[in-house]
C-alpha cells in the first residue's frame, strides 16, 4: 500500500500549492488504496527534527520501499510520478 | 543593579558579561536578566557588542569578536577551515562561556564532525549533552525536486531547538549546499533574506559559512550575503612552493574598527590559531634588571652580567661557528637554575643534540625527562621543510605553553623562512619574539648567515632589529687555520664589550679567549699563540738591555762621584797654595819698604823731595 506524508509550513503559499497539487494527484492518479498524512512543521516542529525534514514542502513516500523524498510544491508532475512509481499506471 | 557597559566588550570582560547574562537568563521573570539581555544584545542603543570566538588572533583582528546578536559570514574555498572556525567558536561559547549553541550541518554529518573535533581535543559528546546541539540537515543525494520550496521547515525546527536549549549562538555550515538546491537567484536571495530576518528577530549571534566565488551555475549568492551581514570574514588557503599558507581577513565589520590586513593562521593541534598582529596590545611581562647567565662566564662578563630576563637574543653566524653550542650552553644554564626550558631544533633530534653537546662538556641529558621524573628541558625537533612557518609557530607556542617554559631556544630561527616560507618567515619570527616577550620568556634564537663576513651582519629574517642582544660568531681564516670569533653587535641596556673574542670549544665547555690585536689585526689560534710568544721574547730582551744599561750608568755615576771628590781635594790644595803665595808677596813688599825708609832716614834725605819720574817708570 502506498504510504505518503506531506510536511508543510502552515499556510505558506508553496505549502498550500503542494497540498492542492497532491490532492489533485490523489484524485486523478491514485485510485488504489493509499494512506496520506499531513504534518504542519510550524505546529509540530519536533516531527520535522525527528524526521530530518527541513525544506518545506516535502513529500515523503515510506512504502513501498525504498523511501523517496520530493521537495517543492509538486507543480512539476513527471518527477513526482516517477518517484512514486506511478509512471506505468 | 548598575553595571557599566562599554561599546566593545572583549576578552575576559566579554566572557564575564556573557556568563553573567547567561546565568540570569535562566531565572524566570528576573528583571535584571531582561535588562541585561536587552543591553547585551546591543540593539537598543545601537552599540555593537561583541561575542568572543575564543580564537585569540581572530578576536584581536575583530577587536573583541563577532557581532553579538548579528550575523557573520565566513567564506572560503574547500579546506580553508570554515567548519573548524565556526565549530571552535561554538565550542568556546559552550565550554568556556556557558553559552549554548546550535550547529546546523548542511555538509558533514554530526558524527563525522564529532570525530574531527576529537582530533582538536574538543569533547563534543560531553558538550552535546548540555550546551551544543547539532542539526543534521544534509540534503539527501536522491532528493527529488518538483517546484518551489523554502527553509521554513528548518526555521520551525530551529525555533523548537532554541526553546529547548536556550541557545544564543548558531552556525550554518555551509549554506551554499542548500542554496544550490534552490535553483535560481531570486529564490536564493529570498531564502538568504528569510534566514537573516529570522536570525535578527531572535538576536542570535550567527555564523554562516559559504564557499567563496560563484556557484556551479555561475551565480553569486555570496555577494548578496556579504552585503547583508554585519561582519564578513574570508579564509584563504594557498600553496606557495609546496608549503601550505593559510590566511584570514576581515572583509567588513559594520560599526566598528577592525584589522583590515590579511592575518596568517594555521590549524594546529588545538584548532584555529590566528596570528596575533597587534604590537604592545597586551600588557607585557614586567621589565626587570635580572641577568641570566649565557652559560659562558666570559660572555656574561662581556654582557655586563648576562642576558636580561625576558630579552630576545639573536646569535648569528655561518655554519659551524658554534651557534648550537651557545644555544645548548644557555639551555643548560637555564635548567641548572631550575627553569623549565624548551629547545626547538630544526637541525637535529634530541639524541643527536645530547650527543653533540656532550662532546663539549654540556650534559643536557641530565635535564631531560627520565622515566617518571619530569625533566626541566624539553627538546623539540621540527623539520623545516614540513609545514608552513605558521604551523611551526603554532606548534612551538603550544609546546612552550604546555611545558611552561621560562627560557626558550630556537635553533635556527632562519629555518622558518626556508622553502615556501620566505614571504611569511619574517613575520612569524617577529611574532614568536613578541609572544615570548609578552610572556616574559627569555628567547635565544640562532640564525644562519650565508656570508661569514661581519660587515654583512644582516640576518635573512631581519629580526636583528627587534632582538635585544645580538651576538655574532664568525670565522677568521689565516695561516691555514679556521678560528671562531665572537663579538657583541648590540645589547640593549647594557654597556657591553666591543672586543672580538676568540671562542674555544673543548671537552670542558665553551671558553672565550682575548683575541690578540696587533697592528689593527685580530689574531687567533696558533697565530695568536706565536705572536704572543714572539712578543714575550722581545719584551724580555728589552728588559735585559734596560737592566744592563742601568747598571752601567750606575757604575759610571759612582766613578764620577769619586772623581769629583778627588778633584775637589786638588782644587782645595791649589787654592791653599795660591793663598800662601799671595801672603809671601805682601810680606816681601812690606820688608822692602821698611828697608828703603830706614836707608833714607839714615842718609838724612828730604822727605818731601819728588821722586825722579824716570826712575819710577
Amino acid at each position: 500500500m502506498l504510504k505518503l506524508r506531506l510536511y508543510i509550513a502552515g499556510d505558506a503559499p508553496n505549502s498550500l500549492r503542494a497540498l492542492a497539487n497532491l490532492k489533485a494527484l490523489c484524485r486523478d492518479s491514485l485510485a488504489s488504496v493509499h494512506e496520506l498524512e499531513i504534518v504542519d512543521v510550524l505546529r509540530d516542529p519536533q516531527r520535522a527534527l525527528a524526521d530530518g525534514v527541513f525544506l518545506t514542502p516535502t513529500l515523503v513516500k515510506f512504502a513501498p520501499a525504498p523511501e523517496r523524498r520530493i521537495v517543492g510544491s509538486l507543480s512539476d508532475l513527471p518527477p513526482v510520478l516517477d518517484a512514486l512509481g506511478l509512471t506505468g499506471a | 543593579m548598575c553595571i557599566s557597559r562599554g561599546c566593545a566588550l572583549s576578552g575576559e570582560w566579554g566572557a564575564y558579561w556573557n556568563m553573567v547574562a547567561n546565568m540570569l537568563r535562566f531565572l524566570p521573570g528576573s528583571a535584571a536578566a531582561e535588562e541585561l539581555m536587552a543591553g547585551n544584545d546591543g540593539q537598543r542603543s545601537g552599540e555593537i557588542t561583541k561575542a568572543p570566538t575564543g580564537i585569540e588572533g581572530l578576536d584581536e583582528a575583530t577587536r573583541g569578536g563577532i557581532p553579538q546578536g548579528r550575523t557573520t559570514l565566513v567564506e572560503g574555498g574547500p579546506g580553508a577551515g570554515k567548519t573548524v572556525l565556526v565549530l571552535q567558536s561554538l565550542v568556546h561559547a559552550a565550554r568556556d562561556l556557558n553559552e549554548p549553541g546550535i550547529f546546523v550541518a548542511f555538509e558533514e554529518h554530526s558524527t563525522q564532525i564529532e570525530v574531527n573535533a576529537a582530533g582538536f581535543g574538543w569533547d563534543l559528546p560531553t558538550l552535546r549533552r548540555k550546551h551544543l546541539f547539532f542539526i543534521d540537515a544534509q540534503p539527501k543525494s536522491d532528493l527529488i525536486q518538483s517546484g518551489d520550496f523554502d527553509l521554513r521547515g528548518l526555521l520551525a525546527a530551529l525555533d523548537a531547538t532554541i526553546d529547548r536549549s536556550k541557545a544564543r549562538r548558531i552556525a550554518f555550515d555551509s549554506i551554499d549546499v542548500v542554496l544550490a538546491l534552490l535553483g535560481d537567484a531570486a529564490s536564493e536571495r529570498r531564502e538568504i533574506y528569510r534566514l537573516h530576518e529570522w536570525l535578527l528577530a531572535r538576536s542570535l549571534t550567527a555564523v554562516i559559512t559559504s564557499k567563496s566565488g560563484p556557484d556551479r551555475a555561475g551565480r553569486q549568492p555570496i555577494a548578496f550575503m556579504q552585503f547583508m551581514v554585519d561582519c564578513a570574514l574570508s579564509l584563504e588557503h594557498r600553496v606557495v612552493q609546496t608549503v601550505s599558507q593559510r590566511s584570514l581577513r576581515v572583509l567588513k565589520y559594520r560599526g566598528t574598527e577592525f584589522n583590515e590586513n590579511e592575518v596568517p593562521f594555521s590549524i594546529g593541534p588545538g584548532g584555529f590559531d590566528v596570528a596575533s598582529m597587534q604590537i604592545n596590545a597586551q600588557p607585557r611581562a614586567p621589565v626587570g634588571h635580572e641577568r641570566l647567565s649565557s652559560g659562558v662566564p666570559r660572555l656574561d662578563a662581556m654582557l655586563g652580567g648576562g642576558y636580561f630576563r625576558g630579552a630576545s637574543i639573536l646569535v648569528t653566524g655561518a655554519p659551524g661557528t658554534a651557534k648550537s653550542s651557545l644555544c645548548a650552553a644557555f639551555a643548560d644554564a637555564a635548567c641548572r637554575r631550575g627553569e623549565a626550558t624548551l629547545l626547538v631544533s630544526f637541525d637535529s633530534d634530541a639524541s643527536e643534540i645530547v650527543r653533540n653537546t656532550g662532546s663539549i662538556g654540556i650534559r643536557l641529558d641530565r635535564h631531560l625527562t627520565r622515566g617518571r621524573r619530569a625533566g626541566l628541558l624539553q627538546i623539540a625537533y621540527a623539520r623545516a621543510v614540513i609545514g608552513s612557518a605558521e604551523t611551526h609557530l603554532t606548534r612551538i607556542i603550544e609546546i612552550a605553553r604546555t611545558h611552561r617554559a621560562r627560557c626558550m631556544v630556537i635553533d635556527p630561527v632562519s629555518a622558518l623562512s626556508q622553502a615556501g616560507n620566505s614571504a611569511t618567515g619574517h613575520g612569524v619570527a617577529e611574532r614568536l619574539i613578541d609572544w615570548a616577550k609578552d610572556h616574559g620568556i627569555t628567547l635565544l634564537c640562532s640564525s644562519l648567515l650565508a656570508a661569514a663576513a661581519p660587515d654583512v651582519e644582516g640576518t635573512s629574517l631581519r629580526i636583528s632589529t627587534i632582538a635585544d642582544t645580538w651576538v655574532h660568531l664568525h670565522y677568521l681564516v689565516r695561516g691555514g687555520e679556521r678560528n671562531r670569533g665572537l663579538s657583541i653587535v648590540k645589547s640593549r641596556g647594557t654597556a657591553h664589550s666591543n672586543q672580538v673574542r676568540e671562542l674555544l670549544l673543548s671537552e670542558r665547555g665553551i671558553t672565550l679567549a682575548d683575541a690578540y690585536i696587533a697592528g689593527g689585526e685580530v689574531l687567533m689560534g696558533t697565530l695568536r699563540w706565536e705572536r704572543e710568544q714572539a712578543d714575550e721574547t722581545a719584551r724580555r730582551e728589552v728588559d735585559l738591555a734596560e737592566r744592563d744599561s742601568r747598571r752601567n750608568l750606575l757604575s759610571e755615576e759612582a766613578d764620577l762621584v769619586v772623581r769629583l771628590a778627588d778633584l775637589q781635594i786638588q782644587l782645595d790644595s791649589k787654592r791653599a797654595k795660591l793663598d800662601a803665595l799671595g801672603r809671601a808677596v805682601t810680606l816681601r813688599r812690606d820688608q822692602a819698604a821698611t828697608r828703603k825708609s830706614g836707608r833714607q832716614s839714615r842718609r838724612g834725605a828730604d822727605a818731601d823731595s819728588p821722586k825722579p819720574r824716570h826712575v819710577a817708570r
